[in-house]
Formats: C-alpha cells, structure tokens, sequence
C-alpha cells in the first residue's frame, strides 16, 4: 500500500544556504510524523515545502500518488483541501479583523463547501468539534487567549476535510496547561477523523507524545529516523543522543544522576556547513574520516536508520 | 539572617479597566547560595514579583507595596531611585528572556560589557577592558578580546546570552535573578547555560532566583521552589518534596500537563481545563477553584490557608494530596 505522502529527494536551497537537503520520509494515513530539530536545521522549511508555500529546488513531494512540485496552480489549489497547515503564532495566522464564525466560514466558502443555508450549523458542528463554546462566534482574535486562538486556527484547517495536517510548532507558545489540551485535542482528532500530521516540534517531550515515527533533523538534513519506541529509548545518532540527553526532566532524582552530553559551540554558518558529515564540528566521536563525505544512511532496525559511519564500527 | 527577605509583596497596576492586581501578597526568604525556582504560567506574576524586587515597576500604572522587602542588610522599599540604582548591577541583577531587547543594537559588545564596570566598579578604561575580557571568557565566548569590537547581531542567542550573564555578574552580585534566561534558546544551548549557572553558583554562592514555566529546568537547577498562581505563592517546598509530594491542586496540575522525553510510554496528558482567572476581579476563594480536579468541600466556603507539611514545604490548599 502506498504511504499517503512520501517525500523523495527533497532540497529547498537559497543560494549556498541549503536550508532543506536530500530529505526522503514518508507518512501514512491517520499516522504522525513528528520532524524535531534545533533553531535553523530546516524543519519549518521542511513543511512549507510539502504544501509547496516555498518551491522546492529538487525533489518529489507525492501525496496521495501526486507530485505536488510538478502541479499546476488551479489543480494544486484544488489538492491543497487536503493539506493543511497550523502554525506556533495562531493570532498573527488570523485575519484581526474577522469574527471566528467569519474565520471558519471563509475557510468553507474559499473551497464551495456547505453553501447557503447549511454554513452556520457547520461552523458551529466545527467549533464544537475543537471544543469552542458557541458563545465565542462572535469574538474576534484579540479577545481569544493563546490557547482558544489555536482552536480556531486548528478548526479553520479542518473545515476543509483535510487528510493531512502540518503542524508547525503549534503548541510552542501555549503554557504547559493550554499546551497539554491542543496536545490531546490534536490526538483526539486523530483518532476520530484519521488525519495524518507532519508535527515539526524543538520539543523532544512533546514530538514524543504526539508521533508515531520521529526524524530528527541537523542543518538541513535528517541525521536520525525511527519509530518513536526506538529512538527515545535507543538513539543513536550522536546528535540525537546529545539532544535528548540535554533535555530536562521535571524529577530531580533523576536530574541530579543524568548525564549530560553538552555541545561545545553553536550551530554552523549554513551557507558554509562543514564538509562530510554537518555534525562532526561539534560531534563528541568525531574522527578524521567524518570530513571524507557525507555519511549514508546506516540501517539500524526496521524502520530505524541513522547517518554516522561510526555506527558501522563493532560495538 | 536570610539574605532576601520578601514581606507580603503586592502589585498592581491601574489599567483603563481597572486595578490588575498582578501580585498579592507574596512572602519568601533567600538564603546566600541557594537557588529558588518560581513557576508558573504566563500571568502569574512570577516577572512582577522579580521586577518588584528589584524597584523595575514603573509607577505608575504600577503600585508595589509590602510590610517589608530586606536585602543584604537595606530596606529596598526605603530605596530612593538613585539609591535602587547604585544597588542594581553592582549588589543585584537580572537577566532577561530576551538579550536582544536587554542590549543596546548600536553599541560594541565591548562598549556596553565596560560601561557596569566603569560605573559601579568605577574601573579606568584599561582596566575594566581586561576584566570584560576575563568575564567574557568565564561565560565561555572564545577569543573574547577579538569579539569586543563585535555588535549584539553578529553574536548568536547563545552567546547573546553569555553576555547578558557576564556583564550581570560582573560586579559579582549576592543575587541573581534569571527571568526565563533559557526559554529562547535550543535545548543544547540551554543546557550549556545551566552549566554555567551551576558552576558560578557553586564557585561564587551567588544567590540565584531562577524564573521558568520549565519544571525540568527547575527540577535540576533549584533548591526549593515557589509555586505561583493569580499572583500568589500557592505552594513552596524543597525541591524533592515538591516533585514528589506536591500539596496544592495546581502543581499536580501543573506536573499532569508537562510532557517528559524519560521513562515508559507515553501517557495521555492530563491538561488543567479552562483559563487562568482574570486579576481585575475580586478573589475570594482559592484563585485555582474553577480549574481544579482534587478540590473538595471546604474550597467553596473559604479561601485555603498555607498548610505545613514539613519543614519549608507547605501549600495553601484544602485536598488532602500529602499524607
């Protein structure tokens, strides 16, 4: 059975700066993808990419069998009902100066669904969907909290009746207590319309309780991919490791026995990224052979797959 | 004697809809050396009650009062601006969420690392151009001579950060207050920062005031922790008891909530429902009531005293959640 998308290949490059490199992952229907990476390794571009809001260079992006990259604008706009996109700043995604009832119904009018007489009881089926009160239809943005705002835009995106949804940092701004309702709202959905999610996330915890597969991305490139099980518990990408290994956690039994893998220095300039392997100027086991090339990607598991040659030495 | 001393702190701020009150009543003490976390969400009044320390609420709108706020031996509500100043950077400082917005775009990393030290420490040109390089190379910027004729863009967050820290500690404060100094940062830069926060802590017994909504950050950095909550501290405790027996419905709440990247599967979250409440009404019962899973009875009659659970761990909170 074919994936409902699967990314082949893809580069997003600006100039020397190549921002998106080579990616190749896939996603099924009802599944989530969670793509986790620092500030600047491509992630968000990543996602832009697949709804094609930034062309990509080269590269295929097939959803449902269609290279998206190759589409015209009128077939492409008629595909893009089914993809979606949420992002971390919900109010600067809603237009100030729209009520939410206007909000979500510009969504249906946009793409000729549930005209005329049947609009209002749809909106009001979709706010209740994302657990909005009837009483918020006339509000507009700037009298909606964090949280109610990313119901809106959540529910501006399933207006559309969209198989798949990229979720761009979308819990990133929200307080621990909001962050875990959009959370389990977005995991509900889930399971009641079986939409697939691309969840793009600097938060290892929360990409660990949304996705079923993780891909862990350094400078434009996926370093590490495997089911989610798999990569918490046995990581294996020295990056991966440092990362998850930098992340804190709320126990201080556990924080004062951790050890910490720390990174020297800050990220590479992008446009000048080191040759062969993008981590080996901060790796920790970095050896002269890192410089040679850019490492494949070393299978693992089943589904597990990390790039770093010295994977391959006996262990 | 503690070295901070906060006494029924309150402040609110006149707003065009009325007195928000943004802190009420807070009350805590800071040894020397010791670490104090304060957490809580957006609008708790964690930054307020830091600000209110440190004599930063411009008032008005702002309105800060209290029975007393005692800080290595002074008065600080006596303070006038000109004395709160002289303490500021040289007994005090702060560091803030964003450094972007704390450092002067148009001034030389140099320029403004030199300027506290000219000022408080009252170094000549010569010598507090040393002592920046020294600092700069404590908080870990390498080739920190080269990079003093560097402007606050051509730094990364990271190092941006570094600085912020540097010139804070650079007239070695007895107390450092970080306000959120890590949200902005990657994990792997947020973990070198900590490091370096520890390590100064250890080496000089800076007291530190550690602002995060991060409980993980907290759980390996404090030594005890204030709850806060509508502007109240609804519990305080050592570190170990409050993660482990938490007493108030909010920070079991709060604990429910937090995702973790440790330990078997992942389990649905257990989020707070609801809003945190708006501060310009009036708050008569416990402030988390509306939100709260484990209240019982005695929360719709009255407002929670402080109950004691042990010593220094106590939460204002009627559910029976320590046995």
């Amino acid at each position: 059975m074919s994936r409902l998308l699967e990314v082949d290949g893809l580069d997003v490059h600006y100039g020397a700066v190549k921002a998106v490199d080579g990616l190749s992952f896939g996603v099924d229907r009802g599944r989530t993808l969670g793509l986790v990476g620092e500030s600047g390794c491509g992630k968000s571009t990543t996602g832009y990419a697949i709804l094609q809001l930034v062309r990509p260079s080269a590269g295929r992006v097939l959803f449902d069998g269609a290279d998206l990259c190759r589409l015209d604008t009128a077939s492409l706009r008629r595909l893009r009902r089914k993809l979606q996109i949420i992002f971390q700043d919900a109010h600067a995604s809603l237009n100030p100066r729209l009520p939410v009832g206007d909000l979500v119904g510009e969504a249906l009018d946009i793409h000729g669904l549930f005209p005329g007489a049947a609009r209002a009881g749809r909106i009001r089926e979709l706010l209740d969907l994302v657990g909005l009160a009837g009483h918020l239809i006339e509000r507009y943005p700037h009298e909606l909290s964090g949280g109610q705002a990313q119901r809106v835009a959540i529910c501006r995106a399933l207006a559309v009746e969209p198989e798949l949804i990229v979720c761009d940092e979308p819990v990133s701004a929200l307080d621990v207590s909001i962050q875990a309702q959009i959370v389990n709202l977005l995991q509900d959905l889930q399971q009641r319309l079986g939409l697939a999610y691309i969840f793009i996330s600097h938060d290892l915890s929360v990409v660990r309780h949304m996705s079923d597969e993780v891909a862990v991305m350094y400078l434009g490139k996926i370093v590490e991919l495997a089911g989610k099980e798999r990569i918490y518990a046995a990581p294996a990408h020295p990056y991966t490791r440092s990362l998850l290994s930098a992340v804190p956690v709320p126990d201080p039994d556990l924080e004062a026995k951790r050890q910490r893998i720390i990174l020297k220095g800050d990220l590479p300039d992008p446009a000048h990224p080191p040759s062969g392997c993008r981590f080996r100027t901060r790796c920790p086991i970095t050896i002269e052979r890192c410089a040679a090339g850019d490492p494949p990607p070393q299978p693992l598991a089943a589904g597990h797959w990390a790039k770093c040659i010295r994977l391959s030495e006996g262990s | 004697m503690p070295l901070l001393s906060v006494r029924n702190l309150t402040t609110r701020f006149a707003t065009d809809r009325g007195v928000v009150r943004a802190v009420s009543g807070v009350s805590f003490d800071l040894e020397e050396g010791e670490v104090l976390g304060l957490v809580g969400e957006s609008g708790s009044g964690k930054s307020v009650t830091a600000l209110s320390i440190m004599r930063l609420v411009p008032e008005p709108p702002g309105r800060v009062t209290a029975d007393a706020i005692e800080f290595d031996g002074l008065d600080l509500m006596r303070l006038s601006e000109a004395e709160a100043r002289e303490i500021r950077g040289a007994r005090m400082a702060m560091v803030f969420q964003d450094p972007m917005r704390s450092l002067n775009p148009v001034l030389t990393i140099g320029r403004q690392t030199t300027e506290v030290l000219r000022r408080h420490q009252k170094l000549d040109g010569k010598a507090a151009r040393r002592r920046a390089i020294e600092l700069l190379e404590m908080v870990g910027i390498p080739m920190a001579e080269r990079r003093l004729g560097a402007y606050p863009h051509q730094f990364s967050g990271g190092m941006r950060q570094r600085v912020m820290i540097a010139m804070a500690l650079s007239c070695n404060p007895r107390l450092l207050i970080a306000d959120e100094a890590t949200t902005a940062l990657d994990v792997t830069i947020q973990a070198q920062i900590i490091d370096l926060v520890k390590r100064l802590q250890r080496d000089r017994g800076t007291a530190v005031i550690w602002i995060s909504h991060d409980l993980g950050v907290v759980a390996g950095l404090c030594d005890r922790v204030n709850v806060m909550y509508a502007g109240t501290v609804v519990e305080s405790g050592p570190i170990r008891r409050l993660f482990h027996r938490p007493g108030h419905g909010y920070t079991v709440g709060l604990m429910g909530s937090t995702p973790r990247v440790d330990g078997a599967a992942a389990h649905r979250l257990t989020p707070i429902e609801g809003l945190p409440p708006n501060l310009i009404d009036p708050i008569t019962l416990c402030p988390f009531l509306p939100r709260c899973r484990v209240a019982v009875a005695a929360c719709h009659e009255r407002p929670p005293a402080p109950r004691q659970f042990a010593a220094g761990h106590w939460a204002a909170c009627f559910a029976d959640l320590v046995r």
